[in-house]
């Protein structure tokens, strides 16, 4: 099959111009942080540092972004216990029901979020009886981030084979150690860029969240969504914007960064 | 994997493990090398314990409540069984209107994402040049990653009064179903992109070659050839996007002005209106359409592509 180069020459026109398009909204964001007009008009006329002073001094904020952390921290520990024994399961190993299994880890993101929202607020409020508090949150994003960890372990020990494992085990290491010192080193940078992105799916996520935060737990989204319809906080409210957009990209960024690595050094 | 977990009292002569190599001192170790099902129980008991205590068992417990009902005296859950959630679901007007709106909402969102997802992937994967694609790989995954609601609220931005959209001479839609539309495209589009820039990468160049060298033109070779090895590809991108957009309400809430979609509904009657059961039986509707999507698409092969 041959291309015309105009038909090259326009796929490529709308390639760079729809990835214009993604970035411009962002960039609209980080340029509206300096905007002096409270109502974010366009185009701004000069600029000021006024509400990223705001921002620095709102309180709710600040606390917001502790919440947001340590939920965001919590999962993310979670799910790369959980993500990493799953992955060693289905990869290493054939059993009946393996296809159920492979389709519940995906199920939590494959399905609506509110679904999963309201069927674990169903779950803690209704059947349980708990109130909702940050260990709530934290239960849930635990349950949809374990699916990243997963692919990132599977899609590693796929490539790895077992040729070292089987090495070691035949030089006398026991199941133990050569889990601790062949699988695990190899699976080092897999885990790492399955945990950032888990962490970063956490900090971000507010669907599920609203329903299973509580009064006690505000995170990060939370805050923002029950800020961004009040005017004199709308300028703050965009300051958090762009630091929320600082921190999901960049452990995106670095995990995509130790993927390419360990491409280029296979 | 923790090495204090393995029982001492199983007998070690069961062994199932035929490729039974290397010595072994310690018991613990040596047993779990013998026993594969071992090995895979203490691996899988623990992620599976929680995926179904936590996520199974709380979608049984959804379905159950969804048959409940509220005291409207007492506003307490009412735990004998009725249908009468569902009858409510079927008879009133407004969640008929809500399902259809959100179905079509979730429709338009995934075929604008696939139509401008098929020409990007294309180019990604067979145009461009390996730098120039490890580079648009990285560009369409990183707004991926961005705050979904920092991506909701630029489009506030964008397309409030006085705002981008108006200055730029094409105007805004206002706050409405349209603005949620743009919106909802705009944000799973790089989910639609990436699955299919998969499909196609798995396409070797050599086929396209074989096929231009026999004759065929460009649209038959992209027809006959590249179009059924894409399909997976195409189903997975389409499965995210019309679920992610038909479990969305925050958007709405956001650009949608006055108009509802079914998680809204849900969302209201979880909190505010104070009614669980009905909430239940609403979010009933998206699970049973996903349910529906996925057997048929089990199929396809697309799955494995998510």
């Amino acid at each position: 099959m041959t291309l015309s180069p105009l038909a090259r020459r326009v796929l490529a026109v709308l390639t760079f111009g729809v990835l214009a398009l993604i970035y411009l909204p962002l960039l609209v964001v980080v340029a509206n942080s300096v905007n002096p007009s409270q109502s974010m008009t366009w185009p701004p006329d000069g600029a000021t540092l006024e509400w990223w002073r705001r921002a620095a001094h709102s309180d709710g904020a600040r606390e917001a972004l502790v919440t947001s952390l340590q939920v965001a921290a919590i999962s993310t520990l979670i799910a790369l216990v959980l993500g990493t024994l799953l992955a060693l399961a289905l990869q290493r190993y054939s059993f009946f029901g393996k296809d159920s299994v492979n389709l519940l880890v995906i199920l939590p993101i494959a399905l609506p979020g509110v679904v999963t929202g309201i069927a674990l607020n169903n779950g803690f409020k209704g059947i349980l009886g708990v109130d909702l508090t940050l260990w709530t949150i934290v239960v849930a994003h635990a349950t949809f981030c374990i699916v990243t960890v997963f692919n990132n372990v599977q899609a590693r020990l796929r490539r790895m084979g077992t040729s070292l494992e089987e090495a070691s085990a035949d030089l006398g290491a026991g199941v133990f150690t050569t889990f601790r010192l062949v699988t695990l080193p190899q699976l080092r940078s897999a885990l790492l860029a399955g945990g950032m992105l888990a962490f970063a799916l956490s900090f971000d996520e507010i669907i599920v969240t609203t329903f299973t935060a509580g009064n006690g737990a505000t995170t990060l989204p939370i805050w923002i969504l029950n800020n961004m319809f009040r005017p004199n906080q709308a300028p703050v409210v965009n300051v958090v914007a762009v630091v929320l957009i600082v921190f999901s990209i960049l452990p995106v960024w670095l995990a995509q960064r130790l993927s390419s690595d360990v491409e280029a050094a296979r | 994997m923790s090495a204090t977990s393995a029982p001492h009292d199983a007998r070690p002569g069961r062994s199932t493990d035929p490729a039974l190599r290397g010595p072994v001192d310690r018991p613990g170790s040596r047993l779990l090398h013998r026993m594969v099902w071992l090995r895979l129980s203490l691996l899988l008991s623990a992620p599976l314990a929680w995926m179904v205590l936590v996520y199974v068992v709380a979608l049984a417990a959804l379905l159950i409540t969804s048959l409940w009902s509220v005291d409207s005296l007492s506003s307490e859950i009412d735990r004998s069984w009725t249908l009468d959630n569902f009858r409510t679901l079927l008879e009133n007007e407004v969640y008929r209107d809500v399902t259809v709106r959100t179905l079509a909402v979730a429709a338009a969102v995934t075929v604008i994402d696939v139509a401008i997802a098929l020409p990007i992937a294309f180019y990604m994967a067979k145009v461009a040049t390996p730098r120039v694609r490890r580079m648009l790989v990285v560009a369409v995954l990183t707004p991926l990653w961005a705050s979904y609601l920092v991506k909701v609220f630029s489009w506030r931005v964008v397309l409030s009064e006085g705002g981008l959209a108006e200055w730029s001479g094409l105007g805004s839609p206002g706050y409405g179903l349209t603005a949620v539309v743009i919106t909802q495209a705009y944000i799973w589009l790089p989910y639609v992109i990436l699955p299919i820039f998969a499909a196609l990468e798995r396409v070797p160049d050599s086929l396209l070659e074989a096929a231009g060298d026999l004759g065929a033109p460009t649209g038959m070779v992209l027809r006959s050839i590249v179009m059924p090895l894409l399909i997976p590809g195409i189903v997975a991108g389409a499965i995210f996007s019309f679920s992610l957009t038909m479990g969305d309400y925050i958007t709405v809430n956001i650009v949608g002005g006055a108009s509802q979609m079914l998680g809204n509904l849900v969302f209201i009657n979880a909190g505010a209106a104070n009614n669980l059961p009905l909430a239940a039986a609403i979010a009933m509707i998206p699970i049973v359409v996903m349910l529906v999507l996925l057997t048929a698409i089990r199929r396809t092969g697309a799955l494995e592509n998510m």
